[in-house]
């Protein structure tokens, strides 16, 4: 994947403007760390890390073309790093996954067709204006922050592993997208205008974040039943919109099943463009 | 990116490991004093630089006036004895 890519243009950014000291990362669980030393899961637990991947994925592919296009190149590195985590827990999701069928994370990723990933609708929506990525990350970040928490104290060893590193980080993509949330609602009559826009066109996709699919049955213990979430995302995100001067828009509920390969208009594109290269070339590497 | 930032120009200060003190990293732009700070966080520490993070609005900070850097500096030059090892040791210390 171009994890390595996407952290070297971040790193001439962050070059430029001259970091302080160089200190070797911390020992966290790594992609690598699962694809050797890791337990195979069941099919049943290999369906539903998918499709925490498949979300991690798409949003990471949404978010990393904001960079060199945010307003300011502060807000460019601040998605760029956001993009970077999600596409580690993408990373670390589909490893674990692909163990099931004797598959890579880049076979996962590449060489899927658009009916084969699982992910929510939400996340593939367009990137649209800046107040658009923000509200899409509004509502992803505190479903995931609220998800990775439960998962955590999943039994799969492996599963609460992932959760345990990617909700630290989640945490602070809520964070950043509710200071933003607030300061947009609030700002001129054109930001909440615009932020009023995003809502409307972005709540359609909520319901299918926490409808309870095939996926998440028999797996007990293991997965977090997303109807479970919903109670507590309701109450988060009122709160903040709330604080922005910001309402729960009046929108319907989009027929969404992408769980079950199912998706709107845009996956397609996003794939193809995701997937030329390593398609035109395979097995290359760089 | 294109335009010009109308946001004010913040400083980064950043504290690698306990016992250090905070050390200028850089600058940055920024909205307001928290968005300064997750500024900071992201353009400074992505290489776990830092256990703590300061940020100071620019025009915050009052500098010394590089031209009068001789009436400034000036008065510490040949005060040797303001240095430690401007001193010998007696003869009768033997421990020091």
């Amino acid at each position: 994947m171009k994890h390595e890519e996407l952290d070297e243009a971040l790193d001439s950014f962050g070059d430029a403007l001259a970091s302080a000291t160089r200190v070797t990362p911390g020992n966290a669980l790594r992609p690598e760390d699962i694809a050797v030393d890791g337990i195979a899961p069941s099919e049943e637990v290999a369906r539903y890390a998918l499709t925490l991947g498949d979300d991690a994925l798409i949003l990471a592919q949404r978010l990393s073309h904001w960079i060199s296009r945010a307003p300011e190149l502060e807000e460019d590195v601040a998605l760029g790093n956001i993009a970077l985590d999600v596409l580690g827990h993408a990373r670390s999701l589909l490893t674990y996954a692909g163990l099931a069928w004797d598959k890579t994370e880049d076979d996962l990723a590449y060489w899927r067709e658009e009916e084969e990933f699982t992910s929510l609708w939400i996340v593939e929506q367009p990137n649209g204006h800046f107040g658009v990525t923000i509200i899409r990350q509004l509502i992803v970040s505190i479903f995931q922050h609220l998800l990775y928490q439960k998962l955590a104290t999943s039994q799969d060893k492996t599963l609460a592993a992932i959760a345990a590193k990617a909700v630290k980080e989640v945490d602070y993509h809520r964070d950043h997208a509710i200071q933003w949330t607030i300061r947009l609602g609030l700002g001129t009559e054109e930001s909440a205008e615009k932020m009023r826009h995003a809502l409307d066109i972005l709540w359609p996709y909520v319901d299918e974040m926490f409808r309870d699919e095939a996926v998440h049955q028999k797996l007990e213990s293991i997965a977090v039943l997303p109807s479970t979430l919903r109670d507590a995302w309701n109450e988060e995100i009122s709160a903040v919109l709330a604080e922005a001067g910001l309402e729960i828009p009046a929108t319907g509920q989009a027929m969404a099943y992408g769980r079950r390969g199912e998706h709107s208009e845009h996956l397609g594109y996003l794939l193809a463009e995701m997937q030329v290269l390593a398609r035109k070339h395979p097995g290359a590497s760089w | 990116m294109s335009q010009q930032s109308n946001w004010p120009l913040w400083e980064v200060f950043v504290r690698s490991s306990r016992g250090l003190s905070h050390v200028h990293a850089g600058s940055l732009h920024a909205p307001d004093q928290q968005m300064a700070l997750r500024n900071a966080r992201d353009l400074y520490t992505r290489r776990n630089e830092g256990v703590s993070l300061w940020v100071v609005k620019s025009t915050d900070i009052i500098s010394s006036d590089p031209d009068e850097k001789d009436s400034f500096f000036e008065s510490p030059q040949g005060k040797d004895y303001r240095h430690a090892t401007y001193y010998k040791a007696s003869e009768g210390v033997k421990h020091l």
